[in-house]
């Protein structure tokens, strides 16, 4: 069953997958076991209209049933809705034969006398006055509306969307040619909850808090729903698990930084309370750990449904792992920490190199996630010509399904990578990761040394200088057609 | 921390053979509801160690459970219930998790247990 999908023009490059995912979620696929293919494999067909771009926001869809568009629409963060297309035009003679062509009896159970209706005139690229709105409306009269005009709470929505092509693309994708579309509204997303969950209103909040819009996209990643257990290895304020915890999932989180995870700013503000302000249950539980040398006991595996995280690669915060003063002081003998200064004795912490990170994360999460379990993460990429060269990590136990860029700036990217799992955790791949692990030990002293220890990916300031000059010089020869910095 | 997160910690200084289960001191734990679901239950519960857990409520007063658990009493809806209680509604707010190997001991305050280890345990 096709369905006209309009996408909110916003994060272009997230918008499909997470339709797949929850496509995947509300059961697309025809449940757990249902499905032949492997959950890695699983995907949508997709269409475009004729002469579409793929950043324009009219896609279609082809799902299994309305219910499932529906609910797929009503969670999603960045589909603004789904439609049962009657017709579509280049022309508004075009439109009107199109709907009258279209079958009468998928069209008059929703035209009943005792119903109610509204329809919405909508634009993608530019303004339509209520005037030309109303004129748009008059002129559907060949359909056979039998019903009432309920503006507020109809039983059915109808949408006529217009889109052309204005000259000037003005950052928009380019649209060869008009486009206008009438359909029945099936699901559209409900993005109160953003602005209930921003950032500004959150009583508890660091320099990295994931914002609300992206909490909600990567927990529709992870697919969190009720019963499943959410892991956040870098909790920080909780930013990720609020989102998680929001569509049902029960979370954990752990982080290295006790002030982040216990102290807060006061009794009322801290993680815990960033929960309670939205009547969220509580985290199953928030540790001070390390995800260098994670504290689960050595036969625990398979617990997590979903490791959902934004690891701090050094942009903002750097990563930090237990050890730093044993390590940097290697030569002169390994530091003890005297037996009448334990108790309050604060561990000092050492550097965490992005590659390091990344290991540690993949290792853990190949390890502690479920079968077909999902880890969805951030990971940092440098841009160099406005051009991403994006190499990411690989690990036997994860099929990549998803890999979505977000531009930060003319430098930084990062992709929100969501990976399944697929291949179990064998004795092998355990022991060539703790092999890594130690290898990354020995070396961290060496590397340090060189200097590339503490951001793997990002290089120092000299470099960005030179690139700052250059592309002041390329400023006026970038496309005007901004395309995912939306 | 819930008796849940007792059963998935260990002690992990280095050489530590044996760092589980911890030994629980609660100093001050409360009770709060939380609704049962029951799939959850059975899902977690093959990961559960159970003499640790049924240890871990000891040490809270809380005597309800058996010793010895298998799948089979999952079906009990008495079962489930005290399972459900022990594993997520008893939460030890300040005390302390011992190393049975080592007898190092790791606070909780608030609620959160410090697993972090001092540089010269890594």
């Amino acid at each position: 069953m096709w369905f006209l999908c309009v996408f909110y023009h916003r994060l272009l490059d997230y918008r499909r997958p997470e339709v797949e995912s929850l496509a995947e979620l509300f059961g697309a696929f025809g449940g757990d076991d249902g499905g032949e293919e492997s959950p890695s494999t699983r995907s949508l067909e997709w269409k475009l209209p004729e002469n579409h771009h793929i950043d324009s926001p009219f896609h279609f869809v082809s799902l299994p049933s309305e219910e499932i568009a529906r609910s797929i629409a009503n969670r999603s963060i960045l589909v603004k809705g789904f439609y049962e297309l009657w017709g579509q035009g280049s022309s508004y003679e075009e439109l009107e034969k199109a709907i009258k062509d279209f079958p009468d009896e998928r069209k008059l159970p929703y035209l009943t006398s005792d119903s109610t209706f509204r329809i919405t005139v909508d634009s993608f690229g530019k303004v339509i006055s209520l005037q030309e709105q109303n004129e748009r409306i008059q002129g559907l009269t060949y359909i056979p509306f039998k019903g009432r005009v309920d503006l507020r709470k109809p039983e059915h929505r109808f949408w006529l969307i217009e889109t052309d092509d204005y000259g000037s693309n003005n950052g928009l994708p380019p649209v060869v040619q008009r486009t206008i579309f009438f359909g029945r509204e099936v699901g559209a997303a409900d993005r109160k909850l953003l602005p209930t969950y921003q950032l500004k209103s959150r009583r508890y909040l660091g320099p990295t808090a994931m914002d609300a819009e992206m909490a909600f996209l990567m927990a529709n990643q992870g697919l969190a729903q009720p019963g499943k257990v959410v892991y956040d290895p870098f909790v920080g304020t909780g930013s990720i698990l609020v989102a998680a915890a929001h569509f049902g999932a029960m979370t954990m989180g752990a982080d290295i930084d006790i002030r982040v995870v216990r102290d807060g700013r006061g009794p009322n503000c801290n993680v815990w309370s960033n929960f309670e302000q939205y009547n969220l249950p509580m985290p199953l539980s928030l540790l001070r750990a390390d995800n260098n040398l994670p504290p689960w006991r050595s036969g625990l595996k398979e617990v997590f449904d979903a490791i959902i995280c934004d690891p701090p690669y050094g942009v903002r915060a750097g990563g930090r792992k237990s050890g730093g003063r044993k390590l940097l002081r290697g030569t002169v003998g390994p530091y003890t920490v005297p037996e009448e200064k334990r108790l309050d004795h604060i561990p000092s912490t050492a550097p965490y190199s992005l590659a390091e990170c990344m290991h540690d994360l993949l290792d853990l999460s190949a390890k502690m996630l479920v079968m077909g379990g999902r880890l969805v993460f951030f990971f940092p990429v440098v841009r160099e010509d406005g051009l991403t060269n994006a190499q990411f990590p690989e690990h036997p136990c994860f099929t990549l399904i998803a890999s979505c860029e977000q531009i930060l700036s003319l430098r930084y990217s990062r992709y929100l990578l969501t990976m399944v799992k697929t291949g179990a955790y064998t004795e092998e791949i355990k022991e060539s990761a703790r092999r890594k692990h130690l290898e990354f030990k020995e070396n961290h002293l060496k590397w340090l040394e060189d200097g590339n220890l503490h951001s793997a990916v990002f290089s120092p300031a000299d470099s960005q200088e030179a690139l700052g000059a250059k592309s002041k010089f390329d400023r006026d020869s970038k496309p005007k057609y901004r395309g995912k910095y939306v | 921390m819930r008796l849940l997160t007792h059963n998935m910690l260990s002690c992990n200084i280095k050489g530590v053979a044996n760092g589980f289960p911890l030994r629980l001191e609660a100093e001050k734990w409360v009770e709060k509801e939380v609704e049962l679901n029951a799939d959850f239950l059975r899902h977690i519960f093959p990961k559960i160690e159970w003499k640790a857990l049924a240890g871990a409520a000891r040490a809270v007063g809380y005597c309800e459970l058996p010793e010895e658990a298998d799948a089979a009493m999952l079906d009990s809806e008495d079962f489930l219930r005290r399972f459900h209680h022990a594993l997520l509604e008893i939460h030890v707010e300040e005390g302390a998790l011992f190393c049975p190997e080592t007898g190092r001991r790791f606070s909780i305050t608030k609620g959160i247990p410090n697993m972090l280890l001092r540089e010269d345990e890594v």
